[in-house]
């Protein structure tokens, strides 16, 4: 019997390729720009999110998108040209994570149709819990920061490699810096719904530093990180389909982190000066 | 019956101090305090934010892999914060230009994600344990054994032995590596040694404070004292001072309040971050008018 006749497991392969393909292309420029912390901060943020609408009793995604690109545009107004010091990001989501417990403890002593495990959905994600019309609106939402990502992507490379000269080029760097923040804040408030706020930082991360192994090119890596997160991604759901007891936020994760592992024990096999020496960033085409 | 906060601490600190557990959740905080105020400290000049957060967060799978094989969960604290601090370390070692901080912060993220998925699978795999899931990650403060703040107070000075060794060297490597490395310091062996004590501490804190909130204790006293004042032993003790203040202030809050010590100590931490911000930065400006006024026109 195919693992596609089960409907729950279509909206997870369907809203997972979208999901997938937006953290893959965002991933690759947080990397890029040394901005992971950033997106480790956005994860946090969605979890206050989501607890806040839940414990506002309105519709969790409100708050989940709301929450994370607020404060993505927050944190690039105030860093100098786009890019916030760890220290000051670091000291507001300690603080909004906090806040996050504080909505948690709300929700689940003050409502009395609360669902005790919403919780921890929010962290941990609920992939197969999606039903057609979330899988629909999360398909909609990727394909959308898909398209944003592919518009802004020639000069935000640019601003990214070299900011100084893009800068002088006439590039709006700043704009572009805080663009690129909202677009990563949609794409962590899109992830939580799949892997939940705690785990999607893999899913930007591994397979974005994975395809910076596999090459210099900008574009190809944008591509290759795309196509690594959606493989891993599907990767993930049927691992999780063949073995039940497995959560599948951890499948997916766990086979991100696998494929970064081996290419990077490849990378320092292969060529174990240059890969020391090369710093793997990109070069302009 | 709920106690009810009188504004005379000392009779609230007697009340409190009648239950043998506060007495031992008040000595807790304070080891955690310092301990976490004083690594924090290192972690902010280091500018290794995230690398602490990634070691905090590795407290989760720690404590729910020792629960689901059996064993005591301060085995698993310290086996998953130490072993994340090793594979940092090892992964980053002598990579300190552009491209290697892009490379180094990708695959501390990785290791972030992975280690609580590994976290998100023991507790999946340990069924019925979903609502310990809640203190695992923010904490608690019930339920403090005597016993265990002895060892929380013996694994803490024992960190602080090894910082009080390898500190001197340590300030000079964080402040200015290439000097530190021409003057013949062990700048990469004390960055790993470094990341590892940090796993250490972080272990040790997240016994009391869940894995998600060691990181405000680690960042937020340091980033405050560090942005009053440029001395290191001032900036310090500041940070131990802060440290100590929030948790306490959080613990009497929690206390007499139905809401978690997390979003207390948190909260308090950031009200004290804000206002040494602002009065750092209306400091600076009227230095600054006031040395534009003395140039002449």
């Amino acid at each position: 019997m195919s693992i596609f006749a089960h409907p729950f497991m279509l909206h997870a392969f369907l809203a997972g390729t979208a999901i997938a393909a937006a953290c893959g292309l965002a991933g690759y420029f947080l990397v890029l720009r040394a901005q992971v912390f950033t997106g480790d901060a956005l994860s946090h943020v969605a979890f206050t999110g989501a607890l806040a609408a839940l414990a506002a009793g309105i519709d969790l995604r409100l708050g989940l998108f709301a929450a994370t690109i607020a404060v993505a545009v927050g944190i690039g107004v105030l860093g100098t040209r786009g890019r916030a010091d760890d220290v000051v990001i670091g000291n507001v989501f300690a603080w909004i994570l906090g806040l996050g417990v504080f909505f948690l403890t709300l929700y689940t002593t003050s409502r009395s149709t609360a669902n005790g495990t919403a919780g921890t959905s929010v962290l941990f994600g609920s992939i197969f819990g999606l039903s057609a019309e979330q899988a629909g609106i999360a398909v909609a939402v990727g394909a959308g920061i898909v398209v944003a990502v592919m518009l802004i992507a020639r000069p935000l490379l640019f601003a990214s490699l070299d900011e100084a000269v893009a800068a002088a080029r006439g590039v709006p760097v700043r704009a572009l810096g805080i663009g690129f923040l909202a677009i990563a804040g949609a794409t962590a408030a899109e992830a939580t719904q799949a892997v939940g706020a705690l785990l999607l930082l893999g899913l930007l991360a591994a397979p974005a530093a994975t395809a910076m192994l596999l090459t210099a090119r900008p574009y190809r890596g944008l591509a290759i990180s795309a196509g690594l997160a959606i493989a891993e991604m599907w990767a993930g759901l049927a691992l999780a389909y063949a073995a039940p007891a497995m959560p599948p936020s951890f499948a997916i994760i766990a086979v991100a982190a696998a494929v970064y592992l081996a290419a990077f024990t490849g990378s320092r096999l292969g060529r174990p000066q240059a890969a020391a020496q090369r710093p793997p960033t990109a070069v302009i085409p | 019956m709920n106690p009810v906060f009188s504004w005379n601490l000392l009779a609230d600190f007697r009340h409190m101090w009648a239950f043998p557990f506060m007495v031992n959740a008040f000595r807790a905080g304070v080891v955690v305090a310092v301990v976490a105020g004083l690594m924090g400290w290192f972690m902010v000049l280091r500018r290794q934010s995230f690398a602490g957060h990634t070691l905090a967060v590795a407290a989760f799978p720690g404590a729910a892999g020792a629960t689901l094989i059996g064993i005591s969960a301060a085995y698993g604290y310290f086996a998953f914060c130490g072993a994340a601090a090793v594979i940092i370390a090892a992964a980053t070692r002598g990579r300190r230009s552009a491209g290697g901080l892009a490379a180094e912060s990708a695959l501390t993220g990785t290791v972030q994600a992975l280690a609580l998925a590994c976290g998100l699978l023991f507790v999946a795999l340990y069924k019925g344990f979903l609502n310990g899931t809640t203190a695992l990650l923010f904490g608690s403060f019930l339920g403090i054994t005597a016993g265990q703040v002895a060892v929380l107070a013996a694994a803490g000075a024992a960190v602080l032995a090894v910082l009080a060794v390898i500190g001197r060297p340590l300030l000079f490597a964080s402040v200015d590596p290439d000097v530190a490395a021409a003057r013949g310091v062990p700048v990469r062996l004390l960055s790993a040694a470094f990341l590892v004590l940090l796993g250490a501490a972080v272990a040790e804190t997240a016994q009391i404070t869940g894995a998600l909130l060691v990181f405000a204790l680690l960042v937020m006293p340091a980033a405050t004292a560090q942005r009053l004042t440029a001395r290191p032993l001032a900036s310090v003790v500041l940070t131990v001072i802060i440290g100590w203040a929030v948790t306490w202030a959080g613990l009497i809050a929690a206390y007499y309040s139905p809401y978690p010590i997390g979003f207390y100590v948190t909260s308090f931490a950031f009200a004290v971050y804000l206002a040494a911000h602002i009065a750092a930065t209306a400091r600076y400006r009227r230095r600054r008018h006031v040395t534009l006024a003395a140039v002449p026109a």
